[in-house]
C-alpha cells in the first residue's frame, strides 16, 4: 500500500450515540476499520455489539436523532455530514448492501428480471433493452441460480428463499460495486442453503475486484471466506487482524472466550466434556461498564485497572491489534 | 442400554390442504418414522427447515394428533390415554420451545409462571415457593428474582426459566425444539451445559430438536437425520458424523462451516443444487433423488429402508458409501 492510494473504506474513531427515553445509548465506541481493495473482511459480534450500527453509518443509513462523531473515508473521501443526494450517488453504484431478510427486501408484484434490470438501469441509462436483460441473465448465472433466462420472468413468491437471497446478492453487485456490505446474508438460512450463498459470495470474491464487508455472529462463517477479521463486543472493538491470527494466535479474552464457546461439528466430545462459558450477560447499551467493556466476564480482569482504565488497541502482531490492559500478561 | 422410555413407532401425519380452487391437496409432513428416546441420554434430530422435525415433536408430546402410528411413554399409548393417566403422562412429558420470548406469559411473574404447573398437578402443597426457589437457583437463575417479570429478564435467562417450568414437575422427557437457537453465543454455551448437567443429575432423556448439528454432536448419544418427512440416517453420535452414508448426512454435514480457517479452505463442500421438492409433492422411491448425485433409477422407483449397516447405524439409501470409499 502507499501513500497515493488511501484505503478503499477507512474507519476512524466512529462513535455513535442514540438519545433513548432511558438515556443515552453508546451503540458504538471509537471502533475503526479499514476494508482495502480486494478484500473480505469479516465483522463479528453478537447482538447489541454494534456492527450493524457500524454498517448503518458507512451506508449513511443511521437516524438523525444518531450522535455520530469520527470519520469514514471511502476511497479517501469523507461520507459522514453529506447530503442524502450525495450519498443515493454512491449507494448501489460504488457501495452497496445485502441484508438479512430477502422477502421484505423484493417487491411482490415485479419480476425478478424486472426489478434486477430497474437497479442496473438506475445508475446505468446506456444499457439497450437487449443489453440489459443480457446483463440480468448474467448476474442470475453468477450468482448460481440455474435456467436464469426462464427465472428472471418468475416473481419472487415462486422463488425459495435460498434463492431470493442470492437475488439480493445480484442486485448488490449489479454494478460492480467498489464495495459490497452484506449484513448477516446467511442468517435464518439453512445449512446447505448458506453454504450455496457462501459458495456465491466465494465467487465474487475469486472473479470480481468487488471488496467485501461481510457482518455476521458465525465465526465459523468468516474462516472460510475472510481475509481479516473485527471482533466487536459490547460497541467496541476488542480484536482486529488477519484471520489466521485471529484463529490460531487469539489475543483478547472475550475472542479466546467466544471460540471456546462454540461446540465443534468436526469433534470427537467425551459425555463428561463441557463447553467453556463466558460468565454473566451482555451488558446493556444504557449502562455500559466503566473501563474496559468485557472486565465484568472477563477471566483475567484486575481489579482497580479493568474496571477504570479504557483499553486501546495495542499490536499483537504483523496487523493484529487487541484492546486489553494485560494483554503483555495474559499471552 | 437403559429402556425407552418414549418410542415412536410408524408415525405419519398428513395436513389436508383445502383450497378454493384447485385440487385437495396433503402435505406429507412426517411419512413413517421410528425413533427411541432412552432415559439419560440425547437423541438429535436434525434436519432443515420444513423436514417436518417440528411436527414430529409435537405429535411426540401429543400437542398434534398424529395420522397414524403410535408413541409410547413409559410402555404405554400416550395417544389412548385419557383422564388422570393422561395428566400423569404430561407430567412425566415435557416441552421446552425455541422462542423465549413468545412462550413466556408476559403478565405473570416468574414465580407464578413456575408455580402454575406444580398447581395443575398439586405436586408440593405445602412449600411452593420454596420449591420455586430451589428450581430458579438449580438453573442458575437469582432465587431472589421470583417476582420479577420476564421483559426483565434476557433470552438466555429466559430460557433458563423455560427450562426451570419444564423441569417443576419432575418429568422423565424432555422435548427440546430448538432451544438454543434464538440465543447469543457467548449465553448459548451456558445453557448447553445446564441441559447436560440436569440430564445427569436427574437421569432425563432428551429429544433435541436443532438444526444446528455442532451442537447435536456436542450433546447428543444418538443421531437422526430428516429429510422431507422421512429420517434417511440414524446411529450413534460419532458414527454418523465420521462416517456418514448417506449423500443428505454428508452434504449437510460439509456446509457446516467450523472455526478454523486451514481447515475450511482445504474442505470440499458439497453444495447441493436445486430446493426441497414440496411436502405436497415428495418425489416417488427416495425423496431426496431429485438432488442426489449417486441417483439411479431404483431410486425412482423403490422407497429405501432404514436398513442397519454397522451396529446401530442404519440408513435409508440404494447406494451407501462413504465419502473416501
Amino acid at each position: 500500500m502507499t501513500a497515493q492510494n488511501p484505503p478503499l473504506l477507512m474507519v476512524e474513531d466512529l462513535s455513535i450515540a442514540f438519545g433513548t427515553e432511558e438515556g443515552t445509548a453508546r451503540a458504538v465506541e471509537q471502533v475503526s476499520l479499514r476494508v482495502e481493495s480486494g478484500q473480505v473482511v469479516g465483522l463479528v459480534g453478537e447482538s447489541g455489539s454494534g456492527k450493524s450500527v457500524v454498517s448503518a453509518a458507512i451506508l449513511g443509513l443511521l437516524p438523525n436523532t444518531a450522535r455520530v462523531t469520527g470519520s469514514v473515508r471511502f476511497q479517501g473521501t469523507e461520507l459522514l455530514g453529506r447530503t442524502e443526494s450525495q450519498l443515493r450517488e454512491l449507494r448501489g453504484n460504488e457501495i452497496a448492501v445485502v441484508f438479512q431478510d430477502a422477502l421484505s427486501a423484493l417487491n411482490p408484484v415485479l419480476k425478478v428480471g424486472d426489478q434486477l434490470a430497474e437497479a442496473i438501469r438506475v445508475h446505468d441509462r446506456s444499457l439497450t433493452k437487449k443489453q440489459l436483460h443480457e446483463r440480468v441473465v448474467e448476474l442470475l448465472d453468477l450468482v448460481g441460480i440455474s435456467a436464469p433466462e426462464q427465472r428472471a420472468g418468475l416473481y419472487p413468491h415462486e422463488f425459495s428463499g435460498g434463492m431470493r437471497q442470492r437475488v439480493l446478492i445480484a442486485m448488490g453487485i449489479a454494478n460492480e460495486p467498489r464495495l459490497l456490505i452484506a449484513d448477516e446474508p446467511t442468517t435464518a438460512l439453512d445449512v446447505t442453503v448458506q453454504a450455496q450463498i457462501l459458495e456465491v459470495l466465494e465467487r465474487i470474491r475469486d472473479r470480481t475486484s468487488t471488496s467485501i464487508l461481510l457482518i455476521t455472529h458465525d465465526l465459523g462463517v468468516l474462516a472460510g471466506l475472510a481475509d481479516r477479521v473485527v471482533v466487536m463486543y459490547a460497541g467496541s472493538k476488542v480484536e482486529d487482524g488477519p484471520v489466521e491470527p485471529i484463529f490460531y494466535r487469539t489475543a483478547h479474552p472475550y475472542t479466546r472466550g467466544l471460540l471456546a464457546s462454540l461446540p465443534r461439528v468436526d469433534r470427537r466430545t467425551d459425555r463428561t466434556s463441557r463447553l467453556y462459558r463466558i460468565p454473566g450477560q451482555l451488558p446493556n447499551p444504557h449502562s455500559r461498564p466503566e473501563g474496559c467493556v468485557f472486565h465484568p466476564r472477563c477471566p483475567h480482569a484486575q481489579a482497580a485497572r479493568c474496571d477504570r482504565e479504557r483499553p486501546q488497541p495495542s499490536v499483537v502482531g504483523d496487523g493484529h491489534v487487541a484492546a486489553c490492559l494485560r494483554i503483555e500478561e495474559i499471552g | 442400554m437403559t429402556a425407552p422410555v418414549l418410542d415412536i413407532r410408524d408415525l405419519v401425519k398428513e395436513f389436508p390442504l383445502r383450497g378454493k380452487a384447485g385440487p385437495k391437496q396433503t402435505v406429507h409432513a412426517v411419512s413413517g418414522i421410528d425413533l427411541t428416546v432412552r432415559r439419560g441420554q440425547t437423541l438429535g434430530l436434525v434436519g432443515e427447515s420444513g423436514c417436518g422435525k417440528s411436527t414430529l415433536a409435537r405429535c411426540a408430546v401429543r400437542l398434534t394428533e398424529p395420522s397414524s402410528g403410535t408413541v409410547e411413554l413409559g410402555g404405554a399409548d400416550l395417544f389412548a390415554m385419557k383422564g388422570r393417566a393422561l395428566r400423569a403422562a404430561r407430567r412425566q412429558l415435557q416441552m421446552v420451545f425455541q422462542d423465549p420470548f413468545t412462550t413466556l406469559d408476559p403478565t405473570m411473574t416468574i414465580g407464578g409462571i413456575l408455580r402454575e404447573p406444580l398447581e395443575i398437578h398439586g405436586m408440593h402443597r405445602r412449600r411452593r415457593d420454596e420449591y420455586v426457589r430451589e428450581l430458579l437457583d438449580r438453573v442458575g437463575l437469582d432465587p431472589g428474582h421470583a417476582h420479577r417479570y420476564p421483559h426483565e429478564f434476557s433470552g438466555g435467562q429466559r430460557q433458563r426459566v423455560g427450562l426451570a417450568r419444564a423441569l417443576a414437575v419432575e418429568p422423565s422427557v424432555l422435548v427440546l425444539d430448538e432451544p438454543l437457537s434464538a440465543l447469543d453465543i457467548s449465553v448459548q454455551s451456558g445453557v448447553l451445559n445446564l441441559l447436560e448437567d440436569l440430564q445427569e443429575e436427574f437421569d432425563l432423556g432428551y429429544l433435541l430438536i436443532a438444526h444446528d448439528l455442532s451442537v447435536v454432536r456436542h450433546t447428543s448419544t444418538e443421531v437422526a437425520v430428516m429429510y422431507l418427512g422421512r429420517i434417511v440416517e440414524r446411529g450413534p453420535v460419532d458414527a454418523v458424523y465420521d462416517g456418514a452414508l448417506h449423500p443428505y448426512t454428508q452434504a449437510l454435514l460439509s456446509a457446516v462451516p467450523v472455526p478454523d480457517p486451514r481447515a475450511e479452505r482445504r474442505r470440499e463442500r458439497i453444495v447441493l443444487t436445486g430446493d426441497v421438492p414440496q411436502a405436497t409433492d415428495p418425489p416417488s422411491g427416495c425423496r431426496f433423488r431429485t438432488r442426489c448425485r449417486l441417483a439411479t433409477e431404483i431410486c425412482a422407483s423403490t422407497v429405501p429402508e432404514l436398513v442397519e449397516h454397522d451396529s446401530g447405524h442404519r440408513v435409508a439409501c440404494h447406494h451407501p458409501r462413504t465419502i473416501s470409499s
